[in-house]
């Protein structure tokens, strides 16, 4: 008899449209997955004969390899720079006042919403008119512009977060501002910088429209595939766009155990204030 | 409590880098939208011949309002798909609200490319959808047009940004305090009355954050047309993508996209403006 | 010291069940496995003011929110002039709250805030802008009425809330806490200002607070709760002069505790002696520190119960003395008129009859 008035509110139309859309954002890699151990090909209906075989094609495609390799030591670049100086962006954003600061986090925050494609090609300009030669080291700029701004995004909300008495208990102990750098205010920041930096890690792996104009000799992991999209499509490319699924959900998985190990470190902390 | 010094020593680093690497660049484009390639070189003669070219040529201003019309879609679509899951894991998920949430993170997560991919190995004419629509008897030969169409980029951009839509429009949702909901019931309001009324109106920033976000990166993308569009599709990116390859123009590029750079800009400070508006702390 | 009026009490309390508004049937909420409200059985008259004062924890905003409609009952009913209650969602209960954060809709103006419930009912347009000007001069906001909520301050947001639950003209209206986010002055200046608008207008209040003294201003009738069950339900005189156990003499004002043994008609606590009617054997008696005075000032009355006991501690309070007194070893609390410092041993007394019998 005594349903609480939440239990009234249920609609399970609402929950079936849920459903469907969740259908709709999953059904195609599914599908994906399925197709890359399918004898006969990509298409048709339904996979018959199941395989290994494109898998096997694929651990022995060295030119993959060489543009996961490429492509690996872009992003580790790439998140180092950006952490770095999405770090200082966003101190700056949140402590320092100066002529221009609106222009600026504007300009440092453009990149996340402009298309990529106007990123590259302004770059490609710059590059040119500088003499740099295309090659990976264009593409780690290219793409560090670029994702400066998701660092700075997330570092920023992880200074926002941050109890400024901390700091001020720091300097009153005794300690230097860089001591309480340092001390208080990094180790407070670890969270958002290791979600900041496996979020730029993914971006950075999967980024294919400003790379496209910095390209040099080198591909990268995208841009190998795109190429060989041109020729034809086969289960090979399947194969290997599952096991990049499979990395990404190790990464999210990994990317949330810490996001909840940090809020649930907060909640306990609460509880135990006396 | 910051020192002058440490002020100094955050702010110089990126305001340099974002000089030398954003701001720079962007002069450079507009300043090679001036100018003009003649005998295969670019040539310094200042001149608005490209931005004639833009506003005069019917093939530029049909290319670019299909691009908006297919942007338009796509975030119309998103929004059809992301508002109502967004509401549902909001108000109605109760205890799995929190693995849902991390259900449709995943999708974000996963490349751009896998995702075109999957769609185009799915859409062909000898691609999953049909195989399967034949399989079931629904039809005896292969659907065309869902592949190299209008539709298919369309059907993958809404894939790729339905959760970008959804991201700020559940968190605007979530924002809103639940004894808001109780007293708007407390007065007399149904679920309906109070979804109208309260519930859209306090979701309305996050709404727009994502809209526009859908709307402007799917205005500015070419890499779908390239995957599953077909020639019939052309948006105005790829006509930059091709000024800037095999069709060499750089200056007429340049145009163009100092054109899409102004649009973003002014929609940016157009819904920033109404944000402020509707966003009542 | 008798209360006076001992039949004012019973005229209450058959004038309250004549015109109950609100019926409490043994109602009981739980939580899972975690029991907030137990067997809970109340009614509350139309025209009053009723507070459900308790410790948190104790239920009393369950209850609340069990009779606005934001839960249900685990058990038992809730019934209002004759008809069944707890059935009905919230939009349909002619109930309305004045929620504790004030819970106004950030994006409506305050009168938009206040024409809410109009225009989501079918009252005519027209007649809303109107009702609306009355509300907002009966709460003193006219002047406030095209301002957003985020622009007043706390007192003002709650007047608006105030205004905003009165104007649908509820047959009942919840008060959470409303007052506990204001500082004391203008909590003391609230207190009067809720107490004259419910005589005036007659709508029946249901007030929920922690604070004893809120609850004893304001109140015609105080349920006190304690761990989801009724320890009380008095009028605030009653319930201070004649608390019925243990919990509420010390919860409701200070009291002292005397464990005594009755044998042939008098209670003997320690060294103290007096008269009592209480059955044989072991009892509970409570004394308020006020009914402890000091002989030398005032002189005892015959029969009076008198003792000698050392002052050991003495705070000052502006128009009273508050002393800790050691009585062999037992500690009272007494409550005098200023009169200076005291020292060592001094005779007090009280009267037998403002040694009140208490359940544990």
């Amino acid at each position: 008899m005594s349903r609480s008035t939440k239990n009234a509110n249920r609609s399970p139309l609402l929950a079936a449209y849920a459903l469907l859309v969740f259908a709709f954002l999953y059904l195609p890699i599914v599908v994906l997955i399925v197709y890359s151990f399918n004898r006969d090909g990509v298409g048709g209906f339904p996979p018959k004969h199941l395989t290994l075989r494109w898998y096997q094609l694929l651990f022995s495609d060295a030119a993959i390899w060489d543009s996961v390799l490429n492509s690996l030591l872009v992003a580790v670049a790439t998140v180092v720079f950006s952490l770095l100086f999405g770090l200082l962006a966003a101190l700056a954003l949140d402590r320092a006042t100066f002529p221009g600061k609106s222009v600026f986090r504007r300009l440092v925050l453009l990149p996340l919403i402009l298309p990529g494609i106007i990123t590259g090609i302004s770059l490609l300009m710059f590059a040119v008119f500088a003499g740099f030669h295309l090659s990976l080291i264009t593409v780690f700029l290219g793409m560090g512009t670029a994702l400066i701004s998701v660092a700075t995004t997330e570092l920023f909300a992880g200074l926002q977060k941050l109890d400024r008495a901390q700091e001020e208990a720091s300097l009153d102990l005794g300690a230097t501002p860089w001591q309480t750098f340092w001390r208080v205010t990094l180790p407070n920041l670890r969270l958002s910088l290791i979600a900041a930096g496996l979020l730029i890690f993914t971006l950075s792996m999967d980024e294919i429209a400003v790379t496209f104009f910095l390209i040099g000799r080198d591909n990268t992991l995208p841009l190998e595939i795109w190429a060989r999209l041109r020729r034809g499509i086969t289960p090979e490319i399947n194969a290997i766009s599952t096991l990049i699924f499979a990395v990404s959900v190790i990464l999210i998985l990994i990317w949330y155990r810490i996001r909840t190990r940090s809020t649930g470190k907060e909640a306990q902390e609460l509880l135990e204030r006396p | 409590m910051y020192s002058r010094a440490y002020k100094w020593i955050v702010s110089a680093p990126p305001l340099l880098w974002v000089t030398i690497f954003l701001l720079i660049p962007y002069m450079l484009m507009l300043v090679h939208s001036f100018w003009q390639v003649r005998d295969g070189v670019i040539a310094h003669d200042w001149n608005l011949q490209n931005y004639a070219k833009l506003f005069q040529n019917p093939v530029y201003l049909e290319v670019l309002f299909r691009t908006m019309r297919i942007a338009a879609g796509v975030t119309l679509l998103s929004l059809l798909l992301g508002y109502p899951l967004a509401y549902y894991m909001s108000f109605h998920a109760g205890v799995r609200k929190d693995l849902l949430y991390q259900l449709v993170i995943v999708p974000l997560w996963v490349s751009y490319l896998v995702r075109g991919y999957a769609w185009k190995t799915i859409l062909g004419s000898e691609g999953v959808l049909n195989g399967f629509l034949q399989y079931i008897h629904v039809t005896r030969e292969p659907v065309s047009f869902f592949l190299y169409s209008p539709f298919a980029v369309v059907l993958m951009l809404t894939h790729i940004y339905t959760p970008f839509v959804f991201l700020p429009l559940y968190a605007s949702l979530e924002h809103i305090p639940r004894n808001i909901i109780e007293a708007s019931h407390d007065l007399g309001a149904g679920s309906r009355a109070t979804f109208f009324r309260v519930i859209l109106p306090l979701s309305l920033p996050g709404l727009l954050a994502g809209a526009t976000f859908a709307f402007l990166l799917t205005l500015g993308d070419f890499l779908a047309p390239l995957l599953v569009g077909g020639p019939s599709s052309i948006m105005i990116a790829n006509i930059v993508q091709s000024l800037f390859g095999t069709a060499y123009d750089w200056p007429l590029g340049a145009a163009i996209s100092v054109s899409i750079l102004l649009l973003t800009i002014s929609l940016l400070f157009f819904t920033e403006r109404l944000e402020k508006r509707w966003s009542f702390r | 010291m008798t209360p006076p009026g001992h039949s004012a009490e019973q005229a209450i309390a058959g004038a309250v069940a004549e015109s109950a508004l609100l019926e409490v049937r043994d109602v009981s909420k739980s939580f899972g496995t975690r029991e907030v409200l137990k067997h809970i059985s109340l009614e509350i008259g139309a025209g009053e003011f009723l507070t459900l004062l308790g410790e948190s924890g104790s239920g009393k905003t369950t209850l609340l929110r069990l009779i606005a409609g934001f839960e249900q009952p685990s058990s038992g009913e809730l019934w209002m002039s004759g008809e069944r209650l707890d059935t009905l969602p919230p939009y349909k209960r002619r109930v309305n709250t004045v929620f504790q954060s004030y819970a106004l809709f950030p994006h409506l103006t305050v009168q938009e805030n206040v024409a809410y419930g109009l225009e989501v009912s079918s009252v005519a347009k027209s007649e809303i802008p109107g009702r609306v000007n009355e509300a907002l001069q009966m709460v003193k906001m006219r002047e406030f009425a095209a301002s957003r909520p985020a622009k007043l301050s706390g007192g003002q947001q709650q007047r608006v809330a105030l205004a905003r639950a009165l104007i649908n003209h509820p047959k009942l209206l919840l008060l959470d806490e409303p007052l506990s986010a204001l500082d004391a002055n203008l909590r003391k200046q609230m207190q009067g200002e809720l107490k004259s608008l419910q005589r005036e207008i007659g709508i029946t209040f249901l007030f929920v607070t922690h604070d004893q003294d809120e609850a004893m201003a304001l109140s015609d009738r105080i349920a006190l709760l304690k761990d989801g069950g009724l320890e009380q339900v008095a009028s605030p005189r009653e319930i201070y002069a004649r608390p019925a156990t243990s919990y509420t003499a010390e919860f409701i004002g200070q009291t002292n505790l005397l464990r005594a043994n009755i044998k042939d008609g008098v209670a003997t606590c320690g060294s103290l002696q007096w008269p009592s009617t209480q059955p044989a054997g072991a009892a509970l008696f409570s004394l308020r520190p006020e009914s402890i005075h000091l002989s030398a000032d005032v002189p005892p009355p015959s029969g009076a119960v008198r003792f000698r006991a050392v002052v050991r501690q003495q705070i000052f309070s502006g128009s009273s003395e508050h002393l800790e007194l050691d009585l062999a070893g037992h500690s009272l609390r007494a409550r005098i008129s200023a009169r200076g410092p005291l020292t060592d041993e001094h005779e007090f007394w009280f009267s037998a009859a403002d040694a009140v019998p208490v359940r544990e």
